[in-house]
């Protein structure tokens, strides 16, 4: 059977504006993945577990609030804490462009600001996934 | 590509990543996962699998949240396997069962996994029950099964559970409607949830006036076989009856007090209605549980609970348990049996030779019935 | 008089004519459609009017239904109120703001509170980190609230509080701080945002689940009606509805149906609707289609008017008006050559102002990248001010009264928003739609399809995906310093070290008695606070009295 990629999308912290996370969610459901939602306000603990149990393909993050620089990379250091390290991590939302380059060397692999076509996500991780088939 | 149940291994020590790894071979009917399959099948057959099912927005997702952390409470380690639906269209899905049980994904003893239905229900409750067996042979000792909706495909689903869960809801219009007979019948604890709403006690009205139609009519229900069981231990209803706290209404005190005897805990949770099924004059007949919960408060989840461990407890007691394992698997077996020799009729090789049969029926050169005995005999010689 | 057979003749003439003249002057494209992708004609004459009855649909200003504006004189005699929504960081670092704003003409401070605070959870809370200060200012007891006012006369001013679940303890403190500067309660001007309902469907800073944050709104009205009697107790807020991605028809409509909520929410815990409806106000959203946004202004008041004098037979004509503040659209700021920005804020301001709006904030130019500068937010205060005194849109009162276009679009936003209204009411309620998904639903239905449009190319957002350039990260952004949540920590422990904690142990058992009982909880929730419990402290001690909510999402 072919081989489904299945996607976390997650609201880590506690802003509460899921517009973006939801429409990336339809968005990649009408690209034929899988998508998990886990609603808001998770800490990033749930987020790997979440991730982790649900053995999924891609980890898709999105804050709003400014607290990105401390939530992102702590779920790239959670999922290496607990060696998972074919799952592709990508953050989006209101993130200023000079935080974009510590954000990719703590491991988020790509940042998708405001503005972004969900086309251009859907390609992205179609193209950068780690595991294949 | 052939290599060592390395997997299995891992996941018997409650490797998360392990156990994951391997439900996602299953889901894509990888055929690397049968060494897996097969080395963890020794561990497979002790946990307590409950099924719950109902109608979209009786609320299943948050009960089984709270199903979850009672039995946590208890001690024991639970597994969640969560089915929603795929799109027809795109294939994809929108996997949502998390938003209500995500606070228990930093616990090491709970382990969720969201399936999608992947457009082909019969092959679902093959994954299902092969998840169910991962999760069990991990140690899981509690396995729910949350269901998509009600409907024969549900049915299929949660028939792999030793207890099943009837959720239903108030409010929800012609609800008792959705739930029909045949469903019913699969019942072994039904659970009115979201009791503070306004019709709750009609909908538990309802559903006790189905289930005493049902047994009245002599309906082949998984109940009732578990009471003529317990009945004929000598736990049965003039052995037990009694008005004992909370008796002679659903309420949030219906169900089994968890210092009475186990087996009889089931029959206690159903007395209830033994009382009220006295009053209206057919004394013999012997109801299921039908328990009030309000899942977002917890109130009625730790009676919903006892209920569903005195079933288990019953089942037990009777024989009944290994007697329905028995029947579930030899359904299984059966669906899996069929599905290959499908698989097989579907075949491109085989379309062509089924083609040639029928112009020969359509030509006189054989009739439909010596076409059939050919079919049967090549699937034979061919498997 | 218009002879109105003579109108759809030449109306009917000139369409024929057109049609005949689309072969060789094709229109740019086949479907028109405003903002909110309702269908616009190619022409709108007095045909598109006729049903309109003027005295009783559109009326005179400050006169019933409102259509026109809520105050007889409008802008002729008083500017709306400008008013910055801002803070961040520190109340130390706000305060500052708040200064500095005021001594640029600002006419109202509306405080940010960081995420924390808006869910009731204490600066040094696991679920704080990261949050602390970042989309507004940290308060975790009085001694914060203290530091945020200091030096603002508070009997001058008119502050509005962008709180939702944990509103009472905010309001509280805002009381105990004034008391402190010896301004009664009485003589305090200002709102809080008080608006659960909002939050469950698009904002998400709830705690509680529906039914107890319905009883402490209803204590604020009963608090406030005699203690703080100007205190406008909630703003009914439609702006993160179409943040969300509502259009503007489900704007009006969800937010007066949340409205019809609260209000008979209040009337059933025995309020009088006159006593309580007129601090009722609300907050909606400028985006960019100018025509519809003004409509749409009209079309709420009007469509309020009618249901508090016919439904709920309020006598007070101060309870018919609705009354509102106006944000410009956030979503509608491109992270791309944001200094575009400007231009769509300028639009905005216009339409808030042409359709009467009682107060607003602008948004500046670069909050789609981060908080705003204090140049971005001197430019989008100066947008305001340019439209008050140089374009003329403020000389006279709902100029745009009459067009027959404005006029046909307000009548299509109030019929579209009542029927939503009566499917809202067919559902049970504005709180039983949000408990089935049903508003979610809609609300992710526009945005969805807002998304695709803008994908296809077929909604073009100028800079975004049209006329993009190739641009250099922006510089200078506004940057909060990771250390505010180390230094609130810090204050928190020196308060808990430094008050009477058996005072706060007995106010916070007073709280959860008056929480489990049905006493109003102002009253002990304000001697808490001045006690110094801390806002984590008190929302704790009701989260384990009433619960918390769990997200409805449908998807």
């Amino acid at each position: 059977m072919e081989r489904k990629i299945r996607v976390l999308v997650a609201k880590p912290g506690l802003d509460g504006h899921d517009r973006g996370a939801k429409v990336i969610a339809r968005a990649l459901r009408d690209a034929g993945m899988e998508v998990i939602y886990t609603g808001l306000r998770q800490t990033p603990e749930q987020i790997v577990g979440a991730a982790i149990q649900e053995d999924v393909d891609v980890v898709a993050m999105s804050i709003l609030s400014g607290a990105h620089n401390h939530l992102f990379p702590r779920v790239v250091d959670l999922l290496k804490e607990k060696g998972v390290d074919d799952v592709l991590v990508i953050g989006g939302g209101v993130i200023p462009d000079d935080d974009i380059p510590g954000l990719k060397a703590a491991g988020i692999a790509e940042v998708f600001t405001p503005g972004t076509p969900t086309s251009v996500t859907i390609d992205y991780i179609k193209q950068n996934l780690k595991r294949k088939a | 590509m052939a290599h060592a149940p390395l997997l299995a291994e891992r996941a018997r020590a409650q490797d998360a990543r392990a156990v994951a790894r391997l439900i996602s071979m299953v889901e894509r009917e990888d055929g690397s996962r049968l060494p897996e399959l097969k080395a963890l099948h020794q561990w497979t057959g002790r946990a307590h699998v409950i099924g719950i099912t109902g109608p979209p927005g009786a609320g299943k997702s948050t009960l089984t949240d709270k199903l979850v952390a009672e039995l946590r409470g208890r001690g024991r380690t639970v597994g969640v396997v969560a089915i929603d639906p795929s799109s027809p269209f795109t294939g994809g899905a929108i996997l949502g069962d998390r938003i209500r049980m995500n606070r228990h994904a930093t616990d090491e003893g709970v382990f969720i996994r969201s399936l999608a239905t992947r457009g082909h229900l019969g092959g679902l409750s093959r994954a299902t029950a092969e998840t169910v067996r991962v999760l069990d042979a991990a140690g899981y000792q509690d396995i729910i099964i949350e269901t998509v909706g009600v409907g024969q495909s549900e049915v299929d689903v949660v028939r792999l559970a030793d207890t099943i869960v009837l959720v239903s809801v108030p409010g929800l219009g012609d609800d008792i409607q959705a739930i029909k007979a045949g469903v019913m019948e699969i019942g072994d604890v039904f659970c009115v949830n979201k009791a503070d709403k306004d019709g709750a006690e009609r909908v538990i009205r309802e559903i006790r006036a189905m289930l005493e139609t049902a047994v009245l009519n002599g309906a082949a229900t998984r109940f009732s076989e578990l009471y003529g069981a317990l009945a004929a231990m000598g736990l049965g209803p003039d052995a037990k009856a009694g008005p004992g706290p909370g008796a002679g209404e659903a309420s949030f005190a219906g169900a089994a007090a968890a210092d009475e005897d186990a087996a009889g805990g089931y029959f206690q949770a159903g007395a209830a209605h033994h009382i009220a099924n006295q009053a209206r004059g057919h004394d013999e007949l012997a109801l299921p549980p039908v328990l009030a919960t309000v899942a977002e408060t917890g109130q009625g989840i730790k009676e919903l609970v006892d209920a569903i461990k005195a079933h288990e407890a019953g089942l037990a007691a009777t024989g009944l348990l290994a007697k329905r394992r028995v029947e579930n698997l030899a359904w299984e077996l059966g669906k899996a049996a069929a599905d290959r020799i499908l698989s097989g009729l579907e075949a491109d090789e085989r379309r062509g030779y089924l083609r040639a049969q029928a112009e020969a029926v359509l030509g006189k050169k054989t009739d439909f019935y010596d076409a059939l005995e050919a079919i049967a005999q090549s699937l034979r010689a061919g498997s | 008089m218009n002879d109105m057979d003579a109108v759809k003749k030449g109306a009917e003439a000139y369409e024929a004519g057109v049609e005949k003249s689309l072969g060789k002057f094709p229109e740019r494209k086949k479907d028109f459609v405003t903002g909110s992708k309702a269908p616009v004609a190619r022409l709108y004459t007095p045909v598109d009017t006729a049903k309109i009855d003027y005295l009783r649909d559109i009326g005179f200003p400050g006169e019933y239904p409102y259509t026109r504006g809520v105050q007889n004189t409008m802008y002729r005699g008083r500017f709306w109120t400008m008013r910055q929504y801002a803070g961040f960081s520190t109340a130390e670092e706000s305060n500052k703001r708040y200064k500095f704003l005021l001594e640029q003409g600002t006419t109202g401070l509306s405080v940010a509170f960081d995420l924390p605070t808006q869910i009731g959870y204490d600066s040094d809370h696991a679920l704080s980190q990261g949050e602390v200060g970042k989309v507004g200012v940290a308060i975790d007891s009085l001694a914060d609230m203290e530091i945020l006012f200091d030096g603002i006369p508070l009997d001058k001013v008119s502050t509005s509080m962008t709180i939702n679940a944990p509103a009472s303890v905010l309001l509280a403190m805002y009381i105990a701080v004034a008391e402190k500067q010896g301004v009664g309660a009485d003589k305090l001007n200002g709102t809080i945002q008080n608006d659960i309902l909002k939050e469950y469907v698009a904002r998400g800073t709830y705690i509680f689940p529906p039914e107890p944050s319905m009883r402490l709104i209803t204590d604020i009205f009963a608090y406030c009606s005699k203690e703080v009697p100007n205190w406008n107790t909630i703003s009914i807020s439609g702006y993160h509805i179409r943040e969300a991605g509502s259009t503007a028809s489900q704007e009006v409509a969800f937010t007066i149906a949340d409205g019809i909520a609260y209000v008979e929410a209040a009337v059933k815990a025995g309020l009088d609707v006159d006593d309580f409806a007129p601090r009722l106000s609300f907050f909606f959203n400028a985006h960019n289609d100018l025509f519809e946004e003004v409509a749409k202004f009209r079309a709420a008041r009007r469509v309020w008017a009618k249901l508090m004098k016919e439904r709920f037979g309020a006598k007070n004509p101060k309870s018919w008006m609705l009354r509102f503040h106006t944000q410009t659209g956030g979503s509608t700021l491109t992270a791309q050559q944001p200094d575009n920005n400007i231009v769509r804020v300028a639009i905005q301001t216009l339409a808030a102002v042409l359709g009467g709006t009682q107060s607003l904030h602008t948004n500046s130019k670069d909050e789609a990248l981060a908080l705003p500068t204090e140049d971005s937010v001197r430019i989008a205060l100066r947008t305001q001010q340019i439209v008050a005194y140089e374009s003329g849109a403020a000389e006279t009162v709902d100029p745009l009264a009459g067009s027959y276009y404005v006029e046909s679009l307000t009548e299509r936003i109030q019929a579209e928003a009542e029927s939503y209204i009566a499917k809202i009411d067919s559902l049970g309620g504005a709180v039983k739609a949000i408990e089935k998904g049903y508003v979610q639903q809609e609300i992710q239905d526009a945005a969805y399809a807002y998304q695709m449009d803008v994908e296809s190319g077929e909604r073009v957002v100028v800079g975004m995906n049209k006329f993009q350039i190739k641009e250099a990260p922006p510089k200078g952004l506004l940057r909060v310093d990771p250390i505010v949540g180390e230094q609130q920590a810090a204050k928190l422990k020196a308060l808990r070290a430094k008050r009477d904690q058996a005072k706060v142990d007995a106010a916070l058992a007073a709280v959860k008695a008056a929480a489990a009982g049905g006493d109003n909880l102002m009253p002990p929730i304000l001697a808490a606070v001045k006690a110094y419990a801390t806002l984590g402290e008190i929302c704790d001690v009701m989260r384990g009295v009433f619960g918390e909510y769990q997200q409805k999402v449908i998807l």
